[in-house]
């Protein structure tokens, strides 16, 4: 379906939105100066470098912002945003499978319904303990085994917390999926399949796109959406509001909805790291499913056949199989 | 070069294998160059349609090739370790075989790290493991460790080669001038005087001393890529010792096939004696049992103990839909065979002792298998995958093909190289004891001490 609408979309505006983006970024700054603007300066100043070497001052009207163009250096994109800690609460008692995350995640990152790097996992932690749905990002650990093992330092911790991936340094070795206990990691086995609006844009590990065959992805709680202070679409596209994503040196997480303490919410609804003790420091803190908000069968009921296969030996462990 | 009377002999006897290819070697040759094209065929489908071609997927990230390169590095670092000792021992028995473990060493570790790069999902990125190293790595540990190894194993092959090399120039082998330029530019100028031979010796034994060492290290860091993942079964404090003892393990098997190979082919009955066969077959017993030892308290220590995650494993690996067949035939084969075969009287000869250390590398090969792919295989989270090829490994046939090309290139490396020096190393060699026949005991009779011949 993308193809078709890119298709009828045609070429020229493709090429316009390109050619604009390309002339403000490298910025004829006396051109911008001297040719007639068709939007109203905005009067914020952006400071860009010119052909010529000059630092040039242009008004931010005259960008034309285009979605996953990351504005930030090699550079930038390794050391992370300063100030910031990035931190995530995952309320289980809310999570009815209803899978908007995953769906949102994969259309923002670009990536095709079998890659997840969001995942919904139904774990019973006991015979007698009750069945809870459990979303699952990738931690960002803050003792992250899988930077640990990485040989080319292409996986790299940031000062605000958020592991990430280069893909133009990865080497495809897997340490780093054999090392992530929770199995979060997934790789590029084929070439995958870019669509055309995204296959020539300049990659950055902030944005993971384009995806490039033979190296490893994950959830990578898109700092550059954070950059203009938006949240990951999988906190805005759930419908119970499971994901409350924040900063905890301001000690605030959002849902899309609500705004809350941090070290409150934490605090009040009993916050835990899943296996803490594997030492790892996860930056994701789950709430236990207590007083749920829905009955863990609702999602379940009324998947596809493929998808309740996942669960059958969780929902229905009496049921024989073949 | 001087040779004595029977090194003389030993030369004369192995000459015409370095003047002659051989009919057969050509068949051989041909058909060993046919699987390589086909392992090549296989690389060239892997990188241009990417790694999807293989069998491995999202939990199973390492599969056959990651088997077969611990397999061959790790036959690498016995050779490395049998040599080095047998060096060291000065062994009047140990001359004849030395340079078979010291080529296995070579080639090995030639053949090894290739399959490691074919589980490289950007072979063309291999460059950034030395432009941009990351040295808290375990992987940059085995990068190092294996250079550095392989820098040592030519050395050591080369300083040992350097006598014989001598000898092949001065003897005026039949053969192309090419080689011939090759004997004189490697043996380079050594004569027999005196300075010469002490300063090889010196190196040779320098050498042999490094070696040792390097080779347990380098066979620790090998298996710390698995040992320093959080996973059952390989986070294991008895990884570093186990993967040492099971490299020296099948490296003494495939030894033992190697010399019961060119026994036959070059006729060195009376070099590659049955009392070889019988010391080799002695410390693969001793081995096998070491081995075994280490399996053992693996297997046991996971299964008393409770925790969920290390008894999936074993149940994973015991269990008969599953590995259950594949753990049995690796430990039984690999373990007790080998022992019964050499500890009864009966069976210690040396066609019995060769067909358990064939059996036994098969089985030792099973055994890396059942080492790297169940553990994958048994995740922390529930994989509930409905992709059978996500939850279960099946290696494919470029992988297969691939493992082929690897095994016909260690046997096309021995087949060259036993047409450049010869299997026996001719100097140096001592004529033991060898003949080492039961002397029956002699009858009761009148005669005296003086009459009674040793056999």
């Amino acid at each position: 379906m993308k193809q078709e609408e890119i298709n009828e979309q045609g070429r020229r505006d493709f090429l316009k939105t390109a050619a604009i983006a390309t002339l403000a970024a490298t910025a004829c700054g006396s051109l911008a100066c001297s040719c007639s603007s068709k939007k109203a300066a905005t009067g914020d100043k952006v400071k860009l470098l010119s052909p010529e070497g000059e630092i040039v001052e242009i008004d931010s009207s005259y960008l034309n912002h285009q979605e996953h163009m990351a504005i930030v250096s090699k550079l930038e994109a390794r050391e992370g945003i300063a100030g910031k800690k990035f931190v995530m609460v995952v309320d289980l008692a809310r999570c009815k499978n209803a899978r908007k995350c995953i769906s949102a995640c994969q259309k923002w990152h670009y990536r095709p319904e079998e890659t997840e790097w969001l995942t919904v996992k139904l774990l019973k932690d006991s015979d007698k303990a009750a069945p809870y749905w459990f979303p699952k990002q990738c931690f960002h650990c803050d003792n992250p085994p899988c930077v640990k093992v990485c040989p080319v330092d292409a996986t790299f911790k940031r000062q605000d917390g958020l592991v990430l991936i280069d893909n133009n340094r990865c080497i495809g070795c897997k340490f780093c999926m054999a090392a992530c206990p929770y199995s979060t990691r997934v790789f590029n086995w084929n070439e995958p399949e870019l669509s055309l609006d995204i296959r020539d844009l300049a990659y950055n590990p902030e944005t993971g796109i384009p995806a490039k065959v033979g190296t490893v992805e994950k959830c990578d709680f898109c700092p550059d959406r954070a950059r203009e202070g938006l949240l990951p679409p999988c906190v805005e596209a759930c419908p119970n509001g499971v994901f409350y994503f924040g900063d905890e040196n301001e000690d605030a997480v959002c849902n899309g909805e609500e705004t809350v303490s941090f070290t409150q919410l934490i605090k009040d609804k009993g916050g835990y790291r899943y296996m803490e003790e594997l030492g790892t420091k996860p930056r994701v803190y789950y709430l236990p499913p207590k007083d749920r908000q829905f009955p863990v069968e609702r999602g379940y009921e009324d998947l596809d056949s493929n998808l309740k296969k996942r669960f059958e030996s969780v929902m229905e462990p009496d049921k024989q199989k073949d | 070069m001087e040779l004595n009377s029977y090194q003389q002999k030993a030369f004369q006897h192995q000459r015409p294998f370095l003047e002659k290819y051989g009919k057969l070697n050509w068949l051989l040759t041909f058909f060993f160059l046919i699987w390589i094209a086909g392992g090549a065929y296989a690389l060239y489908l892997q990188i241009a349609k990417g790694h999807g071609v293989t069998g491995m997927r999202d939990n199973v990230v390492w599969g056959l090739f990651i088997v077969n390169f611990i397999f061959f590095i790790g036959l690498s670092y016995a050779g490395a370790i049998i040599a080095g000792v047998l060096h060291l021992l000065k062994v009047p028995w140990g001359k004849p075989f030395i340079r078979l473990a010291q080529m296995m060493t070579i080639i090995s570790v030639i053949v090894g790290p290739i399959f490691i790069l074919l589980c490289v999902g950007r072979f063309d990125r291999l460059h950034h493991l030395f432009i941009y190293p990351r040295i808290q790595s375990p992987m940059t540990w085995d990068v190092m460790a294996v250079v550095t190894f392989f820098a040592g194993a030519v050395l050591f092959l080369y300083l040992a080669l350097i006598k014989d090399l001598a000898v092949y120039r001065d003897a005026g082998l039949k053969g192309p001038k090419w080689r011939q330029k090759l004997y004189k530019f490697f043996a380079i100028g050594y004569r027999g005087g005196a300075s010469q031979k002490r300063h090889l010796i010196i190196s040779q034994n320098l050498m042999a001393i490094i070696m040792i060492p390097l080779s347990i290290i380098v066979a620790s860091i090998l298996s710390w890529i698995f040992g320093m993942t959080l996973r059952p079964g390989w986070h294991s404090t008895i990884f570093g010792p186990y993967f040492v003892l099971g490299a020296l393990y099948s490296g003494t098997g495939v030894l033992i096939v190697a010399m019961w190979y060119y026994r036959r082919s070059h006729k060195l009955d009376q070099y590659l004696t049955d009392q070889i066969f019988r010391y080799m077959g002695y410390a693969m017993m001793v081995l096998a049992a070491a081995y075994g030892y280490f399996t053992f308290s693996e297997y046991f220590t996971g299964w008393f103990g409770s925790e969920k995650w290390d008894n999936e494993l074993i149940h994973k690996l015991f269990s008969p839909q599953e590995y259950g067949w594949w753990t049995l035939f690796a430990n039984l084969a690999g373990i007790v065979f080998p022992i019964l075969v050499v500890a009864i009287p009966a069976t210690r000869k040396t066609n019995w002792i060769t067909a358990a250390a064939l059996i036994m590398v098969l089985a030792m090969w099973v055994k890396r298998y059942l080492i790297i792919v169940p553990t994958l295989e048994s995740t922390l989270l529930p994989m509930q995958d409905t992709r059978t090829e996500y939850v279960k490994y099946s290696a494919t046939w470029p992988e297969w093909l691939l493992t082929g090309a690897g095994l016909a290139s260690f046997f096309l490396f021995f087949l060259l190289m036993s047409k450049f020096v010869t299997i026996v190393p001719v100097s140096g060699l001592e004529e033991t004891d060898h003949t080492h026949k039961h002397v029956k005991a002699p009858e009761l009779t009148n005669a005296t001490k003086e009459d009674i011949q040793p056999a």
